[in-house]
């Protein structure tokens, strides 16, 4: 098993061969369930309002990656979504842009010939995204067309299949070699938490995906509840801080599915704060996987600059 | 034995079908006419009334997609309900009005029929305020009147039970959903009325009330824009102006009906049609 980056040698030992994988996942802390919830629900209290808000508000719609993924998907659906990636709110213009658009392979072009020139990346889920149940090259081959139509993003999903069964080493392999088949593109790879079950699977699922050299790791494709929960992105956020401190290394968390409010956003970006740290508070670093939250933020953003609610008639359908 | 100690109530709000705290956690004492306490009723804030906004909205599409015929039986329902509670709410407006029994039970019969009377109306309303146009080509015109949407009520202060149902019954017969900001210092029949709610075949959402100070909740309903439509009978005489110049930020239709209305009169339509939109459709007619 080769090893994506150079690791300092208690993790390069781990990704020797599946033996030693298996031995350093399982020899991982277990979560502390009932600690990790509380400690999910206990900071998801905190009061944050006026400024602050406003604040958390902006940021929250700079980390959106502005996502459709249906069946009914058209061109024109996601020539504008890309024009409400750039202009979220086009009666103000203070509102920043989105950080990404989030598509199936076959609508890149259509994104990424909108959003030449702005700053913000077409992601593309890959892999037979969601069940990710496919031979090993018809997922390379997945990836690789969404990177030649232009996605600056790949958003993979792992074999869960192979995961929950203990064939830890057919998943690196697999991250390893989307991986390298991704290019310059950055990988995020969805560990659809909500099929994982328990936490320590989250936890070890987490560590796996770092070593074998995803840029991201995401909760869930959206397509499988539960979704994206708080404890889980505690879990998932220990994991980037614990990397970085082994490693110097700064990876992403993108919480994905299920995430609908304002007050939501909020929460999440707490916990980013707090467990990870204040350096991934950062769209490059940190991002919510949604469709319908960027519509709540918008909403909240213009209570808190206008003074008054605000409703749905003020805002673009999707 | 000793006496029984009464079981003292703290009411909550009603918003959409469920009955929560009050989001500020405060409540305030209710006291009957001569100043002896009540019960204590939850004091909403604006937050409630948002939470109630979002309710209400939801639920609009349902309601107002139900046909006529069956909101007629919803609310027919509903008196039932309201008739098998009538000694409660006899007693209620009784203490909180300080009028004798006599009197209140004159009240909540009127109020019961009014219920009925409006209940009545639902399958009529098209017929009655819709029209075919005659027009000067092959077209078949017609009118029809649609509900106006979410409509921020602000109940009468004095008229805990009879001003109450006359200001919700003509909003939903005709298929809109509303946010009801009860009388300020008389809320307990409109409690009542909330259970009652909850307890017939009203979707929740539909109605939503909240108890506390109307001065404090009307600005924020009034400027609101998911808020289509906003009726001042409750409004205190200082704030009215104020309400009326922050709904027009948002273009509501506003019903300015005066505090002292008579509500045992017998009623017109003048408080159905206020929250009503016409829509014209031109059909090109064959031979």
């Amino acid at each position: 098993m080769a090893a994506p980056t150079t690791l300092p040698s208690a993790l390069a030992d781990a990704v020797r061969d599946e033996s030693s994988l298996r031995r350093f996942l399982h020899g991982l802390p277990g979560v502390d369930q009932v600690g990790v919830e509380q400690r999910a629900a206990g900071l998801g209290t905190r009061s944050i309002k006026k400024a602050s808000k406003l604040y958390a508000i902006d940021l929250a719609i700079s980390m959106v990656d502005l996502t459709t993924l249906e069946g009914a998907d058209t061109h024109g659906k996601v020539r504008s979504l890309a024009a409400k990636a750039k202009r979220p709110d086009p009666e103000r213009p203070g509102v920043p842009k989105v950080a990404a658009v989030c598509v199936y392979p076959d609508m890149v072009k259509t994104a990424a010939d909108d959003l030449v020139g702005t700053g913000i990346n077409v992601a593309s889920v890959a892999t037979a995204f969601p069940s990710g149940r496919s031979t090993m090259d018809i997922k390379l081959a997945d990836t690789r067309f969404a990177v030649e139509q232009g996605a600056a993003e790949v958003d993979m999903v792992i074999d869960r299949g192979a995961f929950l069964s203990g064939r830890y080493g057919q998943v690196f392999e697999e991250i390893v070699k989307i991986k390298q088949a991704c290019g310059d593109a950055h990988l995020k790879v969805i560990l659809e938490t909500g099929e994982l079950v328990t936490y320590d699977n989250v936890r070890r699922a987490s560590w796996l995906a770092l070593l074998a050299g995803g840029d991201f790791i995401k909760t869930s494709t959206g397509k499988v509840q539960p979704a994206a929960t708080l404890p889980v992105t505690h879990v998932m956020l220990q994991a980037v801080r614990d990397w970085k401190d082994q490693t110097g290394e700064l990876r992403g968390v993108k919480p994905a599915g299920g995430i609908r409010t304002t007050k939501d956003a909020i929460k999440y970006l707490v916990a980013v704060h707090e467990v990870a740290g204040p350096e991934w508070l950062d769209p490059n670093l940190f991002r919510f996987g949604a469709s319908t939250l960027l519509n709540d933020l918008l909403m909240q953003r213009r209570t808190q600059l206008d003074g008054h609610y605000s409703g749905p008639d003020y805002v673009t359908v999707d | 034995m000793s006496d029984r100690i009464t079981v003292a109530k703290t009411y909550k709000l009603y918003i959409g079908g469920k009955f929560p705290r009050s989001e500020s956690g405060r409540s305030y004492p209710v006291t009957d006419a001569k100043g002896t306490f009540l019960a204590n009723a939850a004091q909403g804030s604006r937050k409630d009334a948002r939470d109630a906004v979002s309710a209400a909205r939801k639920a609009f599409a349902g309601w107002s997609g139900t046909t006529a015929y069956n909101r007629g039986q919803v609310l027919y329902r509903v008196a039932e309900v309201l008739e098998g509670r009538r000694e409660q709410f006899i007693a209620e407006v009784a203490t909180s009005e300080g009028v004798p029994a006599k009197k209140a039970q004159s009240l909540v019969d009127t109020a019961i029929d009014r219920w009925v009377w409006y209940a009545g109306w639902t399958d009529k309303i098209a017929a009655v305020l819709g029209s075919s146009n005659p027009v000067a080509g092959p077209y078949f015109s017609f009118s029809t009147p649609e509900p106006t949407g979410v409509v921020a009520v602000l109940a009468p202060q004095q008229s805990s039970l009879l001003g109450l149902i006359s200001v919700i019954a003509p909003v939903i017969a005709s298929g809109n959903t509303c946010v009801v900001i009860t009388s300020q210092d008389r809320p307990l029949p409109a409690i009542t009325l909330s259970e009652v709610l909850a307890t017939s075949d009203v979707p929740g959402g539909v109605v939503n009330i909240i108890t506390g100070r109307t001065a404090e909740i009307a600005p924020w309903l009034a400027s609101h824009g998911d808020v289509n439509a906003l009726d001042l009978t409750g409004a205190p005489e200082s704030i009215r102006a104020d309400l009326e110049r922050s709904a027009a930020g948002t273009v509501k239709r506003v019903l300015r009906n005066k505090q002292n209305e008579d509500f045992a009169a017998t009623p017109d339509m003048s408080r159905l049609r206020a929250y009503l939109e016409t829509k014209t459709v031109w059909h090109p007619m064959g031979v």
